[in-house]
Order: structure tokens, then C-alpha cells, then sequence
């Protein structure tokens, strides 16, 4: 079966230089920030496919990479057996890929419009892509999606500041599925909220995925998130994907140091009174990314080989790594 | 009517009610704007009905004088023209000449900041660029440039007919760009919120993500500049009208019936051009007042 997104080698890069008189000026150079390099990804239809990192890691851009909020710079993004590319030019592929693709955003305060009423937000991608014309269906139409995110049709005349973070982030959900999508983006969607409305929103995003075989790209930084609601999870370092596999295989038996390194540091009830191993030292500045291996200045395995060249993603044990250590442990 | 009961519940409606400077602000501005509005109806004389008018009433003082006729309370000009009808009159050209040009500031300035902010690069380095270069020049100089250009372009015999719409026109290109880059500062914070994203990524075309999503969010500050700019707009058409360059004789507006009544100061009838320039200096201050402390109660910092 084919995979229903397809991430082939992308890479973003965005131009941070300063403004040209500047430069001229003060003979700067051209400065450009690689945001994502060299990602590839497949996404099965019906999965939830978790990335996880530090902030700047480039998850977001990843997210909106796929969304098409971005082009990628090299290397194409292929949903559905459709090039984002290629469907940007043509205006009815790029309307059908909108419909398929949705996204739920991080700040629940900021993704819904101040100024509208619920009810307007949420039928605004059916107005949209005029699915249903019939005002008194399209009511219809917007009571039953807030009713699948637990509100009533009541709350459509309401306006968003009446309602509390969840709710909102439920209102963000019931917009998202307006348009029968088949493939949702999360960009930190529980991030905002707290944990006991966390759990609320990831169940009711699990309903909804089994009710309506949703495909969830799924990005946190929380792992215990990820682990509750992932099927595959993917490790990013520095723009790039550094571990990615089965989610029992990821967790169970990390394979890149980094990966471990992440894993170590999760709260354990088991493990309370003994030390833990912090995450130790920083991101790199990804305007000057250290040669060889990204993670080399952190890495607790460094040898040679790392500060030379960037490893390979490489396939085994069930998943993708990119690190010269794991693949000399393993035979 | 639950709008109505919603406004005299808000912030906004207490910390007016709590400044008594403010009201007594707004209330002389409301009696200007009445009295502007429903001059046909409240004043006591048409003073551009030739039948109304007699020379023989011709500069008489104002009616506690000794000289004056108590059917003329502020007494009459040279023509015999009710002083007090010639100010409600005025006030009305006055006020018409301001709001449509801060109508036409708003609409040019909030269109191009909209298009600026949302558009970004070329586009909005050159309307950018137009705006800063239009504000290094005193805005009065800029508003004569225009309506003597534009005089240009009329016919001798329609020059007083037209006089109005050039006013507008000149006074309100000159205000755009203080609209402008308000509404394009707002506009890039707007654009830069996720429901901005969300929108695009629902497919929603740029234009209606700019009228429909970013412009309700941006016209706050609008408003508060707009009324403040009603007061400029009303001294700038009373300096272009002074000048001679604004309101012809015929259809005098404040400015025309100050820079008249100046002819007769040293002949001692200084009622002429005193009670004009009173009259405009309080609907300038009681609007400014008001544009001052609207600026204030909707500042959600100074709360």
C-alpha cells in the first residue's frame, strides 16, 4: 500500500540576512537559517505519526511544510499521491488537497478569529469550499460538528474569549474536521492547556481518529503525550530526523544517543528519590550548525567518525537511524 | 436594544461617565454637530436668502450692546448677514469638509496599510516609501500643492461649485499615510496569528483573509485617529478657507467667515471675526478632548 503522505529529502531554508544596505554597508554576508534539511518521512493512511524535539528542532516547520503554509526549499511533499508542488498550480487540486489536509495550531487563543462567532468559525471551511450551500443544512451541519467536540449548538452564537483553553482547542478541532479531512496536522495542540484538559482533548482526538480514520501528524515535545497517542514516532535534531520508527521500538530500545538522552529525562514514579540525567548542554545555533554530526558537542558516543562527515539514515531494527554509533554497535 | 445595554455596561461607558472633562467635551461637541446638522431648521436667519437679508442691518453689534437689535444675537456683518446663522452655517461646511475628508484618509490610508502589511516586500516598501515621503512635508503645504493642482483641472466658471469636493480631496490625500501605517504595524501582528494561518490553510483567498479576518482586528486604532483627525481636518480647511484658497464667499465655512470679519477688526466690528474663531476653536478642542480620552479608554495598557 502506498503511503499517504510521502516526505521526499526536503529542506528549508529561510533567508535571515540583514536588509541589502546593510550588508553593503557593513559587508555582511548572505545569512540563511536551514530550518529543516534533508527529511524524508512516509505516513500510512489511518496512523498517527509523532515528532518529537527540543524547541527550533523544526518540527513546526515540518508541519507547515506539509500543510503547504510553506514551500520546501528542495525536495517534494506528496499527500495523497498528489505533489504539493503541482497541485499549487493548478487551483482544483489545491483546493481538494485544502479540504483533505487541516491543522489544529498550538495557541488556542490565537488560531480562532476574535471578532467571529463560533459558529462562523467553524463553517468557514465549508462556506470555503462551498460544500454545502443550504443555510439551514449548513446549521445542521455545524451543530453536529460541535457536538462531535462535546459542545452544543448553542455555543456556535458565542464568540471565542466566552470559552475556556480546551474548549476553544475543541472549537480549533471541530473547524479542522468541517471539511471531511482525512489528514489532520497537530502542531502542539496540548501544549497550552492543562494537563487535566490535556487528557480530554487527546482522547477525544483518539475518538475522532478511529470514528473517522483521521491520519494524525502529530508534533510535541512532550513524550508522555506522544506516547499515549502515537503509533510511529520520529526523533528531530537540528532540522533533521535523527530516529524514526515504531513507537514500542523507538521507546523500548532507543537507538541514537540523543533519543536516549530525551528518553532518560522523563519524570518516572518508579524512579523517584534517584537521580536523574538531565538533557545536558544546548541546541547548537542552526545558523552555524557544528561540522559532522549536529549533535556531535552533546553527544555522550562521539567518536571520529562524527565530527568528519554526517551520518546516514540508516535502516535497522525496525526503524531509521542517522548516528556512526549505533550502526558500529550493530553488526 | 441588548447592544445598547451591553455599551452602558462596559469599561468604555464608566471611565466616561468618571471623567467630567469628557463629558462636558462631548456634550459641546454634540451641540456643534447639532447645530451644524439642523442649521436650516435652528437658525434664526438664512443668512443666503438675498430676500431675508437688508443693508440696513449691516454691522450691528452684538444684541447686549447698546447699539444692538436683540433679533441678532451676535450681531450682523458687513452685509447685514446674522453672525450667529453665518456660524451655524458655517460649522456645517465645516464639519461636512472634515468628515469626508477623514472619510477619504480612512479609506485610502486603511486600504493601502491593509495591502502594505498583508502583501509585504516591493509592495509594501513602495507604499511605504510614498507615505513617508508625503509626512515630510507639512501637511498644510502638501493639502495647498493639491487643491491648487487640482484647481487647475476645473473650469474657470465651475471653480466655486467645485470648491467643496476639492477641499475634500486635497485635505483628505493628506491624511492617508498617518492611516496607513498604523493599519499596517497592526496588520503584521494580525497576520503573524495562527487564525491568520488557519484560515490560509482552509484555503481562504488573500483577499478575504485581509477584509474578512485582519481588517475587524485592525480598526481600533483607526477610529481613535480618525476623531482625533476630524479636529485637524476642521482647522486645516478653516487655514486653507483664510488663505483664500478653500470655501468661496458664497458658501463660507468658518475659516471664510474669519478671514472675512479680519477685514473689519480695526474698524472696530470685531464681533465679525471673534465669534467665528470662538466658535471653531471650541468644536476643534471639545472634539479633541473627546479623540484624547477615546484613545485612552481604548487602550487595553492604560487600563
Amino acid at each position: 500500500m502506498n503511503p499517504f503522505v510521502q516526505l521526499n529529502n526536503v529542506s528549508k531554508t529561510f533567508d535571515v540576512s540583514a536588509p541589502w544596505l546593510n550588508r553593503v554597508l557593513e559587508r555582511k554576508p548572505q545569512t540563511f537559517l536551514h530550518a529543516v534539511s534533508d527529511v524524508s518521512f512516509d505516513i500510512r493512511r489511518g496512523e498517527t505519526l509523532a515528532l518529537v524535539g527540543e524547541s527550533g528542532c523544526g518540527k513546526s516547520t515540518v508541519a507547515r511544510l506539509i500543510v503547504g503554509l510553506y514551500a520546501p526549499s528542495q525536495g517534494s511533499v506528496t499527500v495523497d499521491g498528489q505533489d504539493m508542488k503541482s497541485a499549487a498550480q493548478s487551483t482544483d487540486a489545491s483546493r481538494a488537497l485544502r479540504r483533505k489536509v487541516q491543522m489544529i495550531f498550538q495557541d488556542p487563543y490565537a488560531s480562532l478569529n476574535p471578532r467571529w462567532r463560533v459558529a462562523d468559525i467553524v463553517a468557514e471551511p465549508i462556506r470555503t469550499h462551498k460544500l454545502i450551500t443550504d443555510p439551514a443544512a449548513l446549521d445542521k451541519r455545524v451543530a453536529e460538528l460541535l457536538g462531535f467536540v462535546k459542545l452544543t449548538a448553542k455555543d456556535g452564537e458565542k464568540y471565542p474569549h466566552q470559552f475556556s483553553g480546551g474548549q476553544r482547542q475543541r472549537i480549533s478541532i471541530a473547524r479542522a474536521l468541517a471539511s471531511n479531512p482525512e489528514f489532520l496536522i497537530c502542531d502542539e495542540p496540548t501544549s497550552a492547556l492543562d494537563v487535566s484538559v490535556q487528557a480530554q482533548v487527546l482522547n477525544l482526538m483518539k475518538d475522532l481518529q478511529r470514528e473517522m480514520g483521521l491520519t494524525y501528524l502529530f508534533i510535541s515535545h512532550n513524550l508522555q503525550v506522544v506516547h499515549h497517542i502515537a503509533d510511529r514516532v520520529g526523533v528531530m535534531y537540528l532540522g533533521r530526523v535523527v530516529e524514526i520508527g515504531d513507537k514500542r521500538e523507538v521507546f523500548g530500545n532507543p537507538q541514537h544517543p540523543y533519543t536516549r538522552m530525551l528518553l532518560d529525562a522523563i519524570p518516572d514514579l518508579k524512579m523517584t528519590g534517584k537521580a536523574r540525567t538531565p538533557v545536558a548542554g544546548e541546541v547548537p545555533n542552526p545558523l552555524n550548525p557544528p561540522a559532522g554530526c549536529a549533535f556531535n558537542p552533546r553527544c555522550p558516543k562521539r567518536f571520529a567518525p562524527c565530527d568528519q562527515s554526517r551520518p546516514q539514515t540508516v535502516s535497522f531494527k525496525g526503524r531509521d537511524v542517522a548516528c556512526f554509533a549505533a550502526q558500529e554497535a550493530t553488526p | 436594544m441588548e447592544a445598547l445595554n451591553r455599551f452602558f455596561d462596559s469599561d468604555v461607558w464608566w471611565s466616561f461617565k468618571r471623567s467630567p472633562v469628557t463629558v462636558v467635551a462631548a456634550v459641546l461637541a454634540l451641540l456643534c454637530i447639532l447645530g451644524a446638522v439642523s442649521a436650516p431648521v435652528l437658525a434664526p436667519h438664512n443668512p443666503y436668502d438675498l430676500a431675508q437679508i437688508s443693508l440696513l442691518d449691516s454691522n450691528l453689534p452684538p444684541a447686549w450692546q447698546a447699539n444692538g437689535n436683540p433679533s441678532f444675537k451676535l450681531g450682523t456683518d458687513q452685509q447685514g448677514r446674522d453672525i450667529l446663522s453665518t456660524i451655524m452655517y458655517g460649522s456645517r461646511v465645516s464639519l461636512l469638509v472634515a468628515v469626508c475628508a477623514v472619510a477619504m484618509s480612512i479609506l485610502m490610508g486603511v486600504s493601502l496599510g491593509l495591502v502594505a502589511g498583508y502583501a509585504g516586500g516591493r509592495i509594501e516598501s513602495l507604499i511605504m516609501r510614498i507615505a513617508d515621503i508625503q509626512l515630510t512635508f507639512p501637511a498644510i503645504l502638501v493639502a495647498l500643492l493639491i487643491s491648487g493642482v487640482a484647481r487647475q483641472f476645473v473650469p474657470r466658471d465651475m471653480q466655486d461649485a467645485m470648491a467643496l469636493y476639492v477641499i475634500i480631496f486635497s485635505i483628505g490625500l493628506t491624511g492617508w499615510p498617518q492611516y496607513a501605517r498604523t493599519v499596517r504595524g497592526a496588520t503584521l501582528v494580525e497576520k503573524s496569528k495562527e487564525y491568520v494561518q488557519a484560515a490560509r490553510v482552509i484555503g481562504v483567498s488573500s483577499s478575504s483573509i485581509m477584509f474578512r479576518h485582519v481588517l475587524p482586528n485592525v480598526l481600533g486604532p483607526v477610529l481613535v485617529i480618525a476623531t482625533l483627525n476630524i479636529a485637524n481636518a476642521i482647522i486645516a480647511e478653516a487655514t486653507l478657507s483664510f488663505l483664500g484658497v478653500g470655501m468661496p464667499p458664497t458658501q463660507p465655512s468658518l475659516g471664510t467667515l474669519i478671514s472675512e470679519g479680519q477685514n473689519f477688526l480695526f474698524s472696530g466690528e470685531w464681533w465679525i471675526t471673534v465669534f467665528p474663531g470662538a466658535a471653531l476653536i471650541v468644536m476643534v478642542i471639545s472634539v479633541n478632548i473627546f479623540g484624547d480620552w477615546l484613545r485612552d479608554a481604548l487602550n487595553p495598557k492604560l487600563r
